[in-house]
């Protein structure tokens, strides 16, 4: 089998790296594989799944949403001002609010692309910085602490079912939805045809704006879940939550080979992705090694995964030759 | 354009006027937004606050937007051909780092900005190589750099502080490097300019005659329009590129030194964040992220109305994130406005 030919089992390769990594630092540090840290582990890293996945559906559109950690920080805060401000809500109520109004920051950084023209990045780089304001106009620049927010609001994400915690079990039945909703069905579909060719998509009927309205209103509302869930798993919002945390999301999709050029990118490789960077940042204080380690770190993945990605992707065309080789005809050198 | 000039009657071919200029359309120039931006902003600041049109106060407020902008410029050229660089934050920590240590070592002022320049050198070509050599798309090359960087700062120095600089050295960055110079009469006066303000305007000039004047500026603009049809034309597409991002490497450990000098200590999270209010600054300027449309004045005007819009909101005590309100509110109008006038083609 040819390099080229292993490289579309990217996601296998992916994941036996991790397999022998995870039994490596296992081996030296046995407290690692105990199930305990484990699900510790899947519990820090289910923001990460999430966030991942919505990223890749607007990346697949040939977009990018650099407001996700923003909007997540500000769905956060609102969220945790009900439960300070109304604590007779329902629970369900108060995650629903904090979906909300993501889902319609998510569909404002839609409709300014969608229907104005206006770069993804530029416009995802301008709400970046207006809802992260906003949180400090909405807040009066307080912060909400755990001691002010409900206890129900709090418990529910330390809440263990089954052996795993609620964001874990959240993480999962998202991504099922977004593998059934990517590969299955119609507006799924679409979204890699509008990013793997637009204009070919077009022809097909597909209507692109309605494509990339619905990839920021996905981006949005699982940004607004994870905006809930980081603020009651930490006890704590303020102006600054997940601050950066949007180039992490982005380097989880690289590593998970979604390609930055749209129309290339899946679940499981994306959920690889993103437990890479769960790994790294889980194994680095079990192996006793310095936390300021991580970036250098990530880095380095994220430079090797572009490179390999990138083999992957090499346009078709280059086959011709060999493949006239194959077929035994005279082609020049 | 030479509109007035009669054709040939023979000619095969019937070339149309060019529509007369609308006035609408010199006021969407996107160089006559940001210049009345400027002036509101400028107005309205000297209405609220008595202490905006003051000599020193403007002065001070250079720098803090200085350094950025000195990359911005070397971001302008990338972004114009259709790249980015995102680890321009990440070599100003390397850099700054690079100074710490060598200040330590003995360097004297001169040497602790060469030593910021090649390392910043360094990281630019290591940047240009693989999005050049191995064929990469800038973004992601650049977002991995920039944590690479970052990350080999936080190891080497952890949570450690370089505070030990010769005084020269930060003399450079602290004092006014022109001092405040008056001729008796109230008007006529020598302005207090701080060196990284006079080294962005020095550079700002050569930017702006190298990119609008010579042939390397217009081949900069054909690559950004058509990459493809630049290197048919036999521009080295490849070389130009991996030049400009070791361009941006070495003005961002230029900015590295300036900002080191300035704060007199640095840590591994200098500069966080930098490299979006720098991208920012760029596209406020008009450059086109789709590539081959900008020009530096744009840049230049759209530094002063973010720097001064910072500054005057500063003096009226509204916090850092609120000022980035607005700006995010600016970024997204001024680029929406032309759009909703239907001049979609600037972009």
């Amino acid at each position: 089998m040819t390099l080229r030919a292993l490289m579309k089992f990217r996601e296998l390769i992916l994941a036996g790296i991790l397999i022998v990594g995870v039994a490596a630092i296992g081996a030296y540090q046995p407290v690692f594989l105990e199930w305990e840290n484990i699900s510790d582990l899947l519990t820090e890293t289910s923001v990460l799944f999430m966030m991942a996945l919505a990223q890749m559906v607007v990346i697949l559109t040939r977009g990018i949403d650099l407001s996700v950690a923003a909007n997540l920080a500000l769905s956060g805060m609102i969220a945790a001002l009900i439960s300070q401000y109304y604590p007779e809500t329902p629970l369900v109520l108060m995650i629903a609010a904090g979906v909300l109004v993501g889902l319609l920051l998510g569909l404002l950084n839609g409709g300014l692309i969608a229907f104005l023209g206006i770069p993804p990045i530029v416009v995802t780089l301008g709400t970046l910085a207006i809802y992260r304001g906003m949180i400090i106009i909405i807040a009066g620049g307080d912060q909400v602490n755990a001691s002010e927010m409900g206890e129900e609001f709090q418990a529910f994400p330390k809440l263990v079912v089954f052996g795993l915690t609620t964001p874990v079990w959240i993480a999962i039945v998202v991504s099922v939805l977004f593998y059934v909703f990517l590969n299955y069905s119609r507006p799924g579909r679409a979204l890699y045809a509008v990013g793997g060719n637009p204009v070919a998509a077009r022809y097909c009927g597909i209507d692109q704006r309605r494509q990339e309205l619905l990839a920021y209103g996905i981006s949005g509302a699982v940004s607004g879940l994870c905006g809930y869930l980081w603020v009651a798993r930490y006890g704590v919002a303020y102006s600054e939550i997940a601050n950066g945390y949007e180039l992490t999301v982005i380097a989880a999709c690289v590593i998970g080979g979604v390609s930055i050029g749209g129309g290339v990118g899946t679940v499981p490789g994306t959920l690889l992705g993103a437990l890479f960077l769960g790994i790294v940042m889980t194994a680095l204080p079990v192996m006793q090694i310095s936390p300021f380690w991580q970036m250098a770190i990530s880095g380095a993945v994220i430079l090797g995964a572009v490179v390999i990605n990138a083999r992957a992707e090499q346009r078709p065309d280059k086959l011709i030759l060999p493949e006239a080789r194959r077929l035994g005809r005279k082609v020049p050198a | 354009m030479n509109v007035g000039a009669p054709l040939p009657a023979e000619s095969r071919y019937t070339v149309l006027d060019a529509p007369p200029r609308r006035i609408r359309d010199v006021l969407l120039r996107w160089e006559v937004i940001l210049v009345i931006l400027l002036a509101v902003t400028i107005v309205v600041n000297t209405m609220v606050s008595p202490y905006f049109l003051d000599v020193f106060n403007l002065a001070d407020a250079t720098f803090n937007f200085s350094e950025k902008a000195i990359i911005a410029l070397a971001m302008a050229f990338l972004i114009l051909v259709r790249q980015i660089d995102l680890s321009v934050a990440a070599i100003v920590a390397l850099a700054a780092m690079g100074i710490g240590y060598a200040a330590e070592a003995g360097f004297g002022p001169l040497e602790l900005f060469a030593v910021a320049i090649l390392i910043g050198l360094l990281c630019g070509a290591f940047n240009g190589l693989l999005v050049t050599y191995a064929g990469l798309p800038s973004i992601v090359v650049t977002i991995g750099t920039m944590s690479l960087f970052r990350g080999i700062t936080q190891v080497i120095l952890g949570d450690q502080a370089k505070t030990k600089y010769p005084a020269g050295y930060l003399d450079l960055g602290q004092s006014y490097f022109i001092k405040m110079q008056e001729t008796g009469i109230s008007w006529l006066f020598v302005p207090p300019v701080p060196l990284s303000f006079l080294i962005f305007l020095v550079l700002a000039v050569i930017f702006g005659i190298f990119l609008h004047k010579t042939r390397v500026g217009r081949e900069l603009f054909a690559i950004g329009s058509n990459p493809v049809a630049a290197r048919f034309s036999g521009i080295p597409v490849n070389r130009l590129i991996f030049l400009l991002f070791v361009l941006s490497g070495i003005l961002s450990g230029l900015a590295g030194a300036l900002l080191t000098a300035r704060l007199g200590s640095m840590r591994s999270n200098i500069a966080v964040g930098w490299e979006l209010d720098i991208v920012t600054m760029v596209i406020l300027g008009g450059v086109s992220i789709a590539g081959g449309v900008g020009s530096i004045l744009g840049v230049v005007l759209a530094v002063f109305v973010l720097g001064l819009v910072t500054f005057g909101m500063s003096l009226n005590n509204i916090p850092g994130q609120v000022v980035s309100v607005y700006i995010g509110a600016l970024l997204i109008a001024v680029i929406a406005i032309p759009r909703l006038f239907g001049r979609a083609r600037r972009f």
